[in-house]
């Protein structure tokens, strides 16, 4: 899947950094510790900006090009910051036969956005998942932490105007 | 000691649908009305129907209760655990009969099922290890360790007959024998849980309802060929399964059964949980271990098999979650109970995701052999709102589209490779007359060709100039030599990619051309799509003799494409028209079709 990276400056703490480079010497030297690092930096920035990487690259002694392979191969890495609320909907097969296509393109009609963008404001995010594994509430959208199950497209406007704060 | 024992399905599933505030609502009523020490709240894995969550069943009675409302606990406290009387209008419809309430397990639902992989989920509390080994628990892991050498081990899990749930039904004790055949310094048991076939979440089930079951049977793989170290790879979406695999290693590590000296045994054994990322290849075997390994999740060539070179280039043995809670079971009750079970190639049950347009959607766990039309017609009640049904779809974007004509072939693993599916993990998806199967092999080549990881040609181009026929179809620019064209790139890409992506992904395609060619025929002849499906070939229409010229179908239009007068008939331009179906949604007087 293409990746886009993000134009806006990169802005991180101290604390942020102190927390990354510990968690970098904790686990550097248990084989494998690329991936579960860079899920931690994503937990902490909220998105891997070159700059992360080269936190990352520097801790464990890898190469930006490996690490640049690794964060574009997995969906999960993102290169760009996400907004505030972070709308996925389910495309996985019991959704999609049970209409969420027709969620999805309604939600983007009213963001303006398409999968994987994030609207101006910085509010709202949207992208198409793969299967949350809750097909018997199909068809199904995430907001964050919370789960809207059993949709028909005329919910999305009520879902969106609860996060209109 | 506690007389009642309500318990709160806490899966992904009810989860969703509201049950952890029905938790909190059962113990704040509880406690208000005083029964917390005689009434105990459990919030336990799947049931299995999650087309009612949130569900709670109330012990000793078995009082199942559906899609419990917050609203709906103070009736039942007060009227259920203070008084005893069964509030009968929030119960499963299917448990009342002629004001009688019959068990569960007498329901259509629950009758023709057979729980081995699933016996603990809904039962016990997945976060309470005590109730994993009240229910014998680790008790396969002590027998193992105390009575059998490791070739009794593996020799119980050959005669079993047991064979991979994951999707290609390789036999599992054969698996072990191999990498257990091979010496080396250091060797690793994995365990497959990227469940990424979309539309099967039988494996989040188990990790989430008994977590303990897959820890314990990897114990046994690892005494079985020797290793000390295990992996389970599990899926990031799965935040629930995640959190509680954590709290069941922590627990077991506490208990002496992972780690050091194991039973007093000198027995060593431990294990790591990695999470994936979102990488649907990472469920092959050899990508999942390079996954591991902290790189890119790309499949290599067999051999070497794991069993030789897996995980850090040591021997490996992977299987999936399905299969290893299978193993504690076979070891406690012997290889001919298990055995016992199935068809002749196909031992033991199967659990199926059931989703789509049927009415019990959830988990089922039935023995293998059983055919698709008692999986759909009589487990899972059928296909809703009077349709009629068209296609079952198993093994996700790996199998393929079922048609009736083979509703009665008994599933298990050569038959579905017979009719032009396979297993797969066990998803089970059923479609109706409202779905195009032109459209549904589209969707699952969008997915493949997202999901390939690029390595190979076959797969990476492949799949794309496939994907590119099946949209040229759907948009009626197809020529009947497209479909042999497609028919010869499916033959191609399965023949030449290099791992199990790429050697299934053409499954949706050639499935749907064997048993629907007439629907294809009808986009490419006829530019018609027969489901009313396809966008580009469908027109809206608006019946003059039915509309009264009410003029909510134009309000609504966001093109501006209906005209007309009040009280008059209206029309639609087609030219302006884009098809998104909110007039025909809203009329109030079913003049509005599409065709």
């Amino acid at each position: 899947m293409a990746k886009t990276s993000s134009t806006l400056p990169f802005v991180g703490t101290p604390e942020q950094e102190a927390q990354l480079k510990q968690y970098i010497e904790e686990h550097k030297d248990q084989g494998g510790a690329l991936m579960p690092v860079l899920q931690k930096a994503q937990e902490i920035y909220g998105y891997l900006p070159v700059e992360v990487q080269q936190m990352v690259s520097d801790g464990l002694g890898v190469s930006m090009s490996e690490i640049y392979g690794v964060v574009t191969f997995y969906s999960q890495f993102s290169l760009a910051p996400k907004g505030k609320y972070k709308i996925s909907v389910c495309l996985g097969t019991a959704c999609y036969v049970k209409g969420s296509g027709d969620v999805f393109n309604r939600l983007s009609q009213r963001l303006g956005i398409t999968n994987g963008e994030c609207t101006q404001d910085g509010k709202f995010s949207l992208e198409a998942c793969r299967c949350i594994g809750a097909c018997g509430l199909a068809p199904v959208l995430t907001v964050n932490d919370d789960v809207y199950g059993r949709l028909v497209v005329d919910d999305v406007d009520e879902i969106l105007a609860k996060y209109a704060d | 000691m506690y007389r009642s024992h309500v318990l709160v399905c806490g899966g992904t599933g009810c989860t969703s649908s509201g049950s952890e505030q029905i938790i909190s609502e059962l113990q704040k009523e509880i406690n208000a009305v005083g029964l917390a020490e005689e009434v105990n709240v459990v919030r336990t894995g799947c049931f299995g129907l999650c087309a009612l969550g949130p569900i709670m069943i109330v012990y000793p009675e078995g009082s199942f209760y559906s899609r419990v409302k917050p609203e709906d606990i103070k009736e039942i406290v007060d009227e259920h655990l203070l008084k005893g009387r069964i509030v009968k209008r929030l119960l499963y419809s299917e448990t009342v009969e002629d004001e009688n309430v019959k068990s569960l397990n007498e329901t259509d639902f629950y009758k023709k099922q057979h729980r081995v992989a699933l016996r603990n989920c809904g039962v016990i509390n997945p976060e309470n290890i005590d109730e994993y080994i009240a229910m014998d628990g680790y008790s396969a892991l002590g027998k193992c360790l105390t009575e059998y050498t490791p070739e009794q081990v593996i020799q119980v899990i050959k005669d079993s007959g047991l064979r991979g749930r994951g999707g290609a039904g390789f036999p599992t004790g054969l698996k072990w024998s191999f990498a257990a055949a091979n010496q080396a310094d250091q060797k690793y048991v994995c365990c497959n849980a990227d469940e990424g076939d979309p539309g099967a979440f039988m494996d989040r089930s188990v990790l989430e309802g008994d977590p303990h079951s897959v820890i314990e049977a990897m114990a046994i793989a690892g005494y079985a060929i020797g290793a000390s170290q295990g992996y389970i790879y599990v899926r990031a979406e799965y935040p629930i399964a995640v959190k509680r695999l954590e709290i069941a290693i922590d627990q077991a590590r506490e208990y002496g059964l992972l780690g050091k000296d194991i039973f007093g045994t000198g027995f060593d054994f431990d294990l790591g949980l990695r999470l994936g990322a979102g990488a649907f290849v990472c469920g092959e075997e050899t990508a999942l271990m390079t996954s591991i390994e902290g790189k890119r999740g790309e499949p290599r060539c067999r051999p070497p098999f794991p069993a030789v070179k897996g995980l850090f280039g040591k021997p490996t043995v992977l299987n999936n979650v399905e299969t290893y809670a299978n193993i504690p079971q076979i070891i406690l009750k012997g290889a001919d109970w298990f055995s016992s079970m199935g068809t002749e190639k196909s031992k033991g049950t199967k659990v199926f995701a059931l989703g789509g347009k049927i009415h019990n959607t959830g988990l089922v766990e039935v023995p293998m052999g059983t055919t698709l039309r008692e999986i759909v017609e009589e487990i899972g009640g059928g296909i809703p709102n009077g349709k009629k049904f068209k296609a079952a779809q198993t093994g996700g974007p790996s199998g393929g589209c079922i048609p009736a004509e083979h509703l009665d072939v008994p599933i298990d693993y050569d038959n579905l490779i017979a009719i032009g599916s396979m297993m797969g993990s066990g998803g089970l998806i059923v479609m109706d007359e409202d779905n195009c199967m032109v459209d549904i092999a589209k969707f699952f080549l969008e997915f493949t060709v997202d999901e390939s990881c690029g390595k190979c040609t076959p797969c990476r181009i492949g799949t794309k100039r496939l994907y590119e026929m099946l949209d040229k179809i759907t948009k009626g620019q197809g020529t009947l030599e497209d479909l042999d064209k497609m028919e010869e790139l499916c033959y191609h890409i399965k023949n030449n990619s290099l791992c199990g992506l790429g050697q299934t992904a053409p499954n949706p395609v050639l499935s749907t051309l064997r048993y629907f060619r007439d629907e294809y025929v009808a986009h490419v002849v006829d530019k018609k799509c027969p489901a009313g499906v396809c966008k580009e070939l469908l027109s809206y229409e608006i019946d003059p003799n039915l509309c009264k010229g009410c003029t909510l179908c134009s309000r609504v239009c966001p093109v501006g494409a209906i005209s007309g007068t009040v009280k008059q008939p209206h029309s639609i331009d087609k030219n302006k028209c884009i098809k998104c179906g909110a007039c025909m949604e809203k009329c109030k007087f079913a003049a509005i079709s599409k065709k």
